[in-house]
Formats: C-alpha cells, structure tokens, sequence
C-alpha cells in the first residue's frame, strides 16, 4: 500500500517538475517532438537520433532558430501506432512542442499523419516510407522527407528495365510495405518493359521467412530475376539459404534498400553480391558538405553513419528552416513554411514539393559489393527523388487533400 | 519429385529445430503446469550465447561444443529463474505465473540488448556442413541434414530418459499426477527445478542450433513462442512424442502452403491447431485425463458480495476524482486517463470470464479490435455517427464472440485459451489480408469523435460515461442470476450441471457478453486515436489484457480496474527511460512475488483481511480439491 502511495506520489511530483521544468524554460528554446521505436527498432534510431543531435548541436552553437535553441525531446512508439498518439498527445499538451517529427514504421506514420491533421499541427515524417502518408491519406499538416516506397521501386524499376530481363519473381514480406513495393515495381516496370513477365511472387510473414521454402519456391519459378523487398533478420536468412541453393547464380536480384549499412552490414561478409539495390554509400561520396557531416558525426559519436543518422539529420535542418522562414512557432505559419521549403543538406538541395509534401531527397541506386569482409555498394548514382515521382496530374488524382 | 524431396527435407530441418525449443516447454508445462511464456527468451538467449562462444571457440569442435555450452548455459539461466521468480509462486491462481514469465520476457529483451547491442547477429556456418548435396537434382543444405539428424538424436534421448532412467520416470510420473508423485514421497522442488533445467537446456541448444540457418535478433523470443506452443497444444501437453509429429506437421505444412498459398503463412498453423482442438480437443498424442487442467485448488476464490456502503463511497470517489481530471493539471492529463478508462474496460470484460468464469481466454482481443474495426468500418464506409458507432460495436465483437465461443466453450484450461487464440490470429489474418476492406496493415484512418465531442474533454467524459457504464454493467451481471449461474460452472461444473444449468449456454453467453463488452472498450479506443491498425487485434494486445487482470488480482472485481490502471500508468512512467522495458520487468516480477492474488490481493494482506482470508479458503481448497477427483 506503501508503494503503492509512493508510486503515485512519485508520478504526480514527476509530472509537477516536468510541467514546472518546461515552463521555466518555455521562454528561451523551442521545442520539437520526436517519436520513434527507440526500443524496438534501435538498430535503426540510435543513429538516426544520433544525426538529430548532430544537427542540434550545430544549429544551437550557431545561436539557435528566432533567437532561441532548439531542444528535442523523444518518446518511444513501443512499436504501436495507439502509442504513437498518445505520445504526440503528450508532447502537445504537456511539453509544449512546437511540432512533431519521426515514426520508422509506416502504421505509426500513419497514426500520426491522422493525428496532426485531425488536431492540426504540424508532423515532419522523417521515415516512415507509406505512400499513403503524403498521398491518398495525405494532409495540410503533414510532409514526408524520406524517399518513399513508389520513389525507390521506380527507381530501381528505371535500372532494371535496362538490364531487359524477361521472367521475373518477387519477395515480399507479407504487409503493406511489401505489398506496395511489388505493385509500383511491377506496373512500372511493365511500362518500361511491356513484355516481362512475372512468373511468381512470394510472401512470407515479416521477421518470419522460412528462407529454405522460400527459396525453393522461388527457383522452381525460374526467373531470369527476382525482385526483392525482405529485410532485416528476413533478408539475412534469404541471402543465405539463397546463396547455399545457388538461387543468386545466374539471376539478377533487384533490392529495396539491401544498400543500406543498417540492413548491409549485419551480413559482414555475407552481404549479397552484385544485386542491385538502393542505399546509401557513406563511405564513397565526396561531395565536401557531404564528408564534413560524416568528419562530424564520427568525432562527435565514435561510430559512423547509417543513413538513419543522415534522416534525423536532416530532418532537423528541416525544423530550423521551417522556424526561420515562418519567423515563429505558431502552426499555420510553419505549414505555409513548409511548402515548398528548401533545405540545404549535406547531399545537396531538397524540397518539400507544394504538390503533395512530399521531399526530393533522393536515394542512392548501385550494384552491392563485398570488400574486406563488408558489404559495401559500387558503380552506384545518386537519383535525384524529384525525377522519380509521377506526373502533376497523377499526384493531384492519387491525393484527395487539396493543400 | 525432386523438388518434392527437397521440400520436404527443408520441412524436415525447420522442424528440427522447433522440435528442440517446443519439447522443452513441453516439459515444463507437462510436470509443473506453468504457462511459460519466457520460453521463447529462453530460445533467444541460446542464439546469442551461442554466437559469442561460436566466435572464440575455433573450427568443428570449438562449433559443436558451444552448443552444448549454451544448453547449460540458458539450462542455468533457466533455473535461476525458476528459483527466483516462479518458486514462490507455484501456489498461486492457475495460470497466474504467466504474468512472472511475461515480466521475464522483458527483462531478458533489454539484458541481451544492453549485452549484444541492438544490431541483428548473423549466425556462422556450421564447420564442414556449408554447402549443399544434389539430392534428385535439387540442392539440398547439408546443415539441414545435421539439424534432422539432431532433432532425432535428441527425441532418442529424451525417450531414453522417459523410460530408463529414475529421474525420467518421475517426471513422467508427475505429468500425471502431480499430487500423487508428491504423496509419495519425492521431492517436488527438485523435481521442478530439473525440469527447468531441462527445458531451459532445449531451449538453449535450440536457438545455438539454428544460428547457421539464421542468427540471433532481438525478435526471436516472440516469433518463436506462438508456434511453440501450438506445436506443444496440437501435440498434446506434457508429450514429447506428439510435440515432434507436431513440429514436423505444421513445418511441412508451412513449407508446402509457402508454394501453393504464399499468402497463406500468416494463418496456417492456426487454422491447423483450431481444426485440431475442435475435432480432438486434448491434442494429437495428449491424454483427455491428464490434459484437463485442474489447476491449483489451494485457492478458491471466495463468493462474490456486492459493495458494500463503504465500497460504494469509494467507487463514487474514483467516479468523482475521473470526473474532475479535465479541470487539474495539464491538458495531457485527459488523454492519459481516457486511456486508462479504456484499458480498465477491457481488463473488466476478461476478467469477466476469466475471474469469474473460469475461462482465460488467450485471445481476446480478437473482440477488442474487433469492436474497433467494426466502429472503423461503419465510419468509412456507411458514414455512420460515432453515437450510433459506438452502440452497434459491441453488438459486432459480440456476435464474433458468439461464433468463436461456440467451439471454444466445448474446452477447457490450457486447450480453451489456444483455441481462443487461434481464432484471434485467424481474425487478425483475415483483417491483415483483406486489404481492400481493412487496408491490411496500413489500417483504418481518420475516425475521429463527431464535432460536438471532438474537444479532448469533451470526448474524455464520452470515455468516462462509456466506460464506467460497462465496468459498471459488467460488475452487476455478475451479481444477477446469471452472474451466479457462470461462477457455479467455474467451481463445479458438474453440481452446475446437477442443478440444471446448461454449463454450455451460460458459458457461451458470458463469452458473447465478455466479447461486446471487449468491443466497446475498442470502439472508444478508435475514436481516441483516430485510426486502427492490426496491432489492435494482435497476440500481444490479448496478452496485455491478461496481464492486467492477473495484476490487478483476479479473484477481485476490482482486480482489473487496478491491474489495468497500475499497469498502463507504469508503462507511462517507465517508458522515458531506455531500459524501461526492464524496469517493468522488474515491476511486473517484484508484485507478482509480493502477492501471489495481484494488486488487490496485495492491499487485503496489509489490510490485515487476508490472513483471514487464507484460512477461510484453506479448508475450501480441500472439499474443492476432493471433487476435482
């Protein structure tokens, strides 16, 4: 009973220094909200929250934004997209923020993208990669930077019509994102390409592949090429059951985000070779803005980026850009900032498009690697997202929100 | 035929492996009656060590003997935890110590965490057994043979340790009657704590097993857990022999739907483990005696009253200090309690038929988001007012309810809660597949309260209205006839039956009305949050329900209400820190052990109640004890 009390006094009196705490400092920084699997997904938002801090840091030594520094303060989703809500309820209505930003995975992008529209504030989707977010249940409220899944099929559609391969077979984890992939994939790769042919597709549970039936399937299919859409511990489990039957031998892999060093270099030496895939080599750009961010972030965390820690990045360039231009925090001022905003990040240009919110960041498009003992991603280009998107018109039909 | 073969074999290796982690279980459960859900962490703990020990010991010794490292390693593990959390707390309520091993879940996720780091491991190949033989021209993973091959030296084992050895023929003995193993003589506590061990120890060589065919991440312990038990359910509880036909028949039927029915991976084995508990409720090779779950008599719970004037006064109190939420503190302070109000009904609705009826349901919230979905779908696509969406919700889930429960009721104990949850994963599926209609895992969005309700307060005392309705409803049905008529099945099924009750009817009925009941609190749930998603309907969330109850105390009306409060207002707590997952953990474990009755048993004990409580119950739990024979 004891404890009990205790507990409860020890919430109120927490909640009581919280409020207090937050007020005090109401006056001199501006806050923004980040929510994301931090428990989990950490693999992926350790480094992305490293990158915000990264760019916090810079941004506050630099003075702040109006005036005042910025401060981030997080909330774990717990993987749930109920939670997600209550965090941004929290955040809102407790600590004040200015904005929210964040989500990994796409319901909880989703729940938010709902959430801002309906309460009406603003929610920068840093990585969640549904198309619905900034089309068919897209927002006045809501702006998506990361390279969306349509963006990064066509993509990888636009390579591998090129190679003109003829029977292809696709993998999928068996959920919205998979199910996405493979339709935007096929229909446009079939425009490219009228007379492909699609001889088999496969959809195994997420984080539940039977990789050896998988597999099986797959080359009993006989594709000339398989289009990939796995992750994770999924993709490792292909790669190798792939790699031990001899799947990989003579076909061509096409790969959704297999590039990435957060799903890359789990796999060390194991790392695919030779699919081409969509990711993000850090270690080979050479762009000056590009190598002082990664000089930077290695000083400032001892490990190196994953392309989560260049989204959080970039995501509060975001914020601060959008504090600046609207000159204050109120909501309608930041999301008339928001369109249309232009933000100068370590790869160059990007813009928060009027039409659908959505950003040009583009993503990295080359053939995977394996050097001394790494995966790695070779003869690789960077895409430019503005140049993968459909046609104005199309946009307009596939989001009903007018702004 | 050679793609025939190959598939075959593949069938063949992945059921090797969920043979090793589901005989374990098996075991436990067999002898000591625990629900161990920590098993899965069991199985994720062999990955990891194993990879740790794998990368110092070198070449094929090195590979072979840190599997057997790892089995004594997690056996150890094991058995520590069986000392520390579930020793003190084998007398409690059936089923209680599942709320132990939830909390151990949590605390072995953020331990490997905080050892191994969040990065997925991937597994080394096993020295000599890389590559592949040519069998009818397929290729086939020599390390699939090596994992066939493990599996049966393991089941020749565990059948020369059934039938040779002493120890073996007491577990034996205690799967079957546990009492009577303790009657004559033998020592329990040893017997569980080898048992542990043993388990443990499978689990262990399980996951090191598997690590060239994988590695090791920190979502092992949930993946594996689901299709361990309903390989240990379908083969029937406590055998060894049924766990191993099992293993290979929902492998094999997973490999074979993976090439006819891609899509079908989902909900295969549920479906499979449903259609088996329908036709043969005790499981494959389980024994209808034996598998009756009797539970543990030494607590009977005592009847039921209605408040009295001072229960009253404190229930009005809570009412009136809910009531007064909107007008303290920050605004935050509404969405909070608007959450708590909703959870608290759902735990009130299990715990109607769990507590009070006797019947744990491992799936319900298949009703829960059930409940959601339909208000969601009456939303999108007839328009429907939220006012008339939240009445018809719970008709929906009710009626789901009544379907599902007329073949679950027909079961009892352990085999009632799988097949509940088979349905629920079954609905979970069908809302994850039907894309068009639900829009699969991209949910329901935008159902929000209509404009006179979309102010948070306003809606708040919506949720406060609602949901105090049917926390309410639901304690006075238990003091109906009716409410009197389900407890006498829960205590006596048979004198129900004597005394003309149709034990059936009222049990299907208190599950059609626990299920509404689940609904409504979803229906709320939705308007809150404004979209739905499938996590709704998911294993975890029915878990989450269980939990509360057990936490709360299940042999209180109160019991949810606190369960769910206390819970969800710790998860808010905690959940600022990185490792919060391990304080609740931590929590979860430390009450469980305090008081074996919950929450609320915890505040009778220092209310001095208790004590006399006990020995009231003592001499029940013997005439209880006395007709369960």
């Amino acid at each position: 009973m004891t404890g009990l009390r205790n507990f409860f006094a020890t919430v109120l009196a927490s909640a009581a220094v919280l409020g207090a705490v937050s007020g005090a400092m109401a006056a001199d920084t501006i806050k923004i909200g980040d929510i994301n699997s931090y428990t989990g997904m950490t693999a992926f938002t350790a480094p992305y929250k490293n990158g915000m801090m990264l760019a916090l840091d810079e941004i506050n030594a630099d003075g702040g934004v109006l005036g005042k520094k910025l401060k981030l303060i997080t909330k774990d989703d717990k993987g749930q997209p109920g939670e997600a809500v209550k965090a941004a309820q929290e955040l809102f209505n407790r600590d004040g923020v200015a904005m929210i930003t964040g989500a990994t995975l796409s319901n909880v992008g989703l729940a938010l993208t709902s959430y801002a529209g309906q309460r009406k504030h603003l929610y920068i989707a840093s990585e969640p990669l549904a198309d619905a977010v900034v089309w068919s249940e897209g927002n006045r409220y809501t702006f998506r930077l990361r390279p969306s899944t349509y963006m990064q099929a066509a993509m990888l559609a636009d390579a591998a019509a090129k190679e003109n391969k003829k029977r292809w077979a696709t993998i999928a984890p068996n959920y919205s994102y998979g199910k996405e992939a493979v339709e935007a994939f096929e229909k446009l790769l079939k425009e490219k390409q009228p007379d492909v042919e699609f001889v088999g597709s496969q959809w195994p549970g997420l984080f539940k592949i039977d990789a050896g039936a998988e597999v099986q399937a797959l080359a009993a299919a006989k594709p000339d090429a398989i289009f990939n859409v796995t992750f994770g511990s999924d993709l490792a489990k292909f790669v190798r059951e792939g790699e031990t039957r001899g799947l990989f031998k003579d076909t061509l892999v096409t790969s959704m985000l297999t590039g990435e060093p957060e799903y890359m270099d789990p796999m060390k030496a194991e790392a695919p070779k030779n699919w081409l895939a969509t990711g993000y080599p850090w270690y080979a750009i050479e762009e000056k803005s590009h190598e002082d961010y990664v000089a930077a972030y290695k000083k400032k965390f001892g490990d190196y980026p994953r392309l989560g820690s260049l989204v959080g990045y970039d995501t509060i360039l975001t914020a601060a850009a959008a504090l600046k231009k609207a000159g204050s925090t109120d909501t309608d001022a930041l999301v008339e900032a928001m369109s249309g905003l232009t933000i100068d990040t370590p790869l160059g240009k990007v813009l928060y498009r009027p039409i659908d919110h959505q950003s040009t960041m583009g993503a990295f498009v080359g053939r995977t690697a394996v050097k001394d003992g790494k995966g790695i991603m070779v003869d690789w280009s960077y895409k430019d997202g503005a140049d993968f998107l459909p046609s104005d018109a199309e946009v307009k039909k596939l989001r009903p929100a007018s702004d | 035929m050679g793609f025939f073969v190959a598939q075959l074999l593949t069938g063949m290796a992945n059921a090797g492996a969920l043979f090793l982690v589901a005989s374990g279980l098996s075991i436990i459960f067999g002898v000591t009656r625990v629900v161990n859900f920590a098993h899965g962490s069991f199985y994720m703990l062999g990955a990891y060590i194993a990879y740790t020990l794998m990368s110092h010991l070198p070449g094929a010794i090195g590979f072979w003997s840190a599997i057997v490292l790892t089995g004594i390693a997690v056996g150890l593990i094991g058995l520590l935890v069986e000392i520390v959390v579930l020793k003190p707390i084998y007398r409690a309520p059936e089923l209680y110590q599942l709320v132990a091993t939830f909390g151990v879940i949590l605390v072995i996720q953020d331990a490997v965490r905080y050892v191994w780091g969040p990065e997925d491991l991937i597994g080394p190949r096993a020295p000599g057994f890389g590559g592949v033989v040519s069998i009818f021209g397929q290729s086939v993973p020599t390390y699939d043979l090596v994992l066939i091959a493990l599996s049966l030296v393991v089941l020749a084992a565990l059948w020369a340790l059934f039938n040779k050895t002493r120890i073996g023929v007491l577990i034996r003995a205690a799967t079957q009657d546990r009492e009577m193993v303790g009657a004559l003589g033998v020592n329990q506590t040893l017997l569980f704590s080898a048992v542990f061990f043993l388990g443990s120890f499978l689990a262990g060589i399980g996951g090191a097993a598997q690590l060239p065919k994988g590695g090791a991440d920190l979502t092992m312990d949930l993946n594996i857990i689901t299709a361990v038990f309903v390989v240990v359910v379908i083969g029937g509880m406590g055998s060894i022999f049924g766990a191993f036909m099992a293993s290979v028949l929902i492998s094999e039927l997973q490999v074979f739907g993976v090439q006819l029915l891609p899509q079908s991976t989902l909900v295969l084995m549920f479906v499979v483990m449903a259609i088996i508990l329908v036709v043969r409720p005790q499981g494959l090779f389980g024994r209808p005696d034996a598998a009756v779950y009797q539970g543990n008599s030494a607590m009977v719970p005592k009847p039921l009253k209605p408040l009295g004037l001072a229960g009253k006064l404190v229930g009005a109190a809570i009412l009136a200090f809910l009531a007064f939420i909107p007008f303290y503190g920050d605004n935050f302070l509404v969405f909070l309690f608007s959450d708590i109000i909703i959870f608290c009904l759902f735990a009130a609705s299990l715990h109607f038929i769990l507590g009070i009826g006797g019947m744990a349901s491992f799936g319900h919230a298949a009703y829960y988001g059930g409940g959601a979905y339909v208000a969601a779908l009456l939303v999108q696509y007839l328009q429907t007012p939220m006012e008339l969406a939240i009445v018809l919700a719970p008709l929906g889930a009710g009626f789901l309810a009544l379907i599902i429960g007329w073949f679950c009721v027909r079961l009892s104990g352990v085999y009632f809660a799988m097949l509940t949850l088979a349905f629920a994963q079954v609905v979970w599926s069908v809302v994850v597949q039907w894309t068009s209609l639900t829009g699969g895992t991209d949910g329901i969005l935008n159902i929000w309260p209509s404009d006179w309700a979309s102010d948070p307060s306003v809606f708040y005392y919506v949720v406060l209205v609602v949901g105090a309705g049917g926390i309410i409803a639901l304690r006075a049905m238990a003091h109906t006839p009716f409410g009197y008529a389900l407890r006498g099945t829960r205590d006596s099924s048979l004198r129900a039956e004597a005394i003309g009750i149709h034990v059936r009817r009222v049990q299907l009925l208190a599950f059609a009305f626990a299920g509404a009941m689940a609904g409504l609190a979803g229906a709320l749930f939705v308007f809150a949050k404004g979209s739905i998603f499938p996590t709704e309907l998911a294993i975890s969330r029915s878990f989450d329900a269980l939990i509360m109850v057990f936490f709360g105390g299940v042999q209180s009306l109160g019991g949810p209400i606190a369960g769910a409060s206390v819970f969800t207002l710790l998860q808010d707590w905690l959940s600022d820190f990185t490792y919060w997952q391990l304080l609740l953990g931590v929590a979860i474990i430390a009450v469980v052990i305090l008081s074996p009755r919950g929450i609320t048993g915890l505040l009778e004990t220092t209310g001095r109640i208790g004590d006399r409580f006990r020995t009231a119950t003592g001499s029940n739990a013997e005439v209880a004890g006395k007709e369960a024979r």
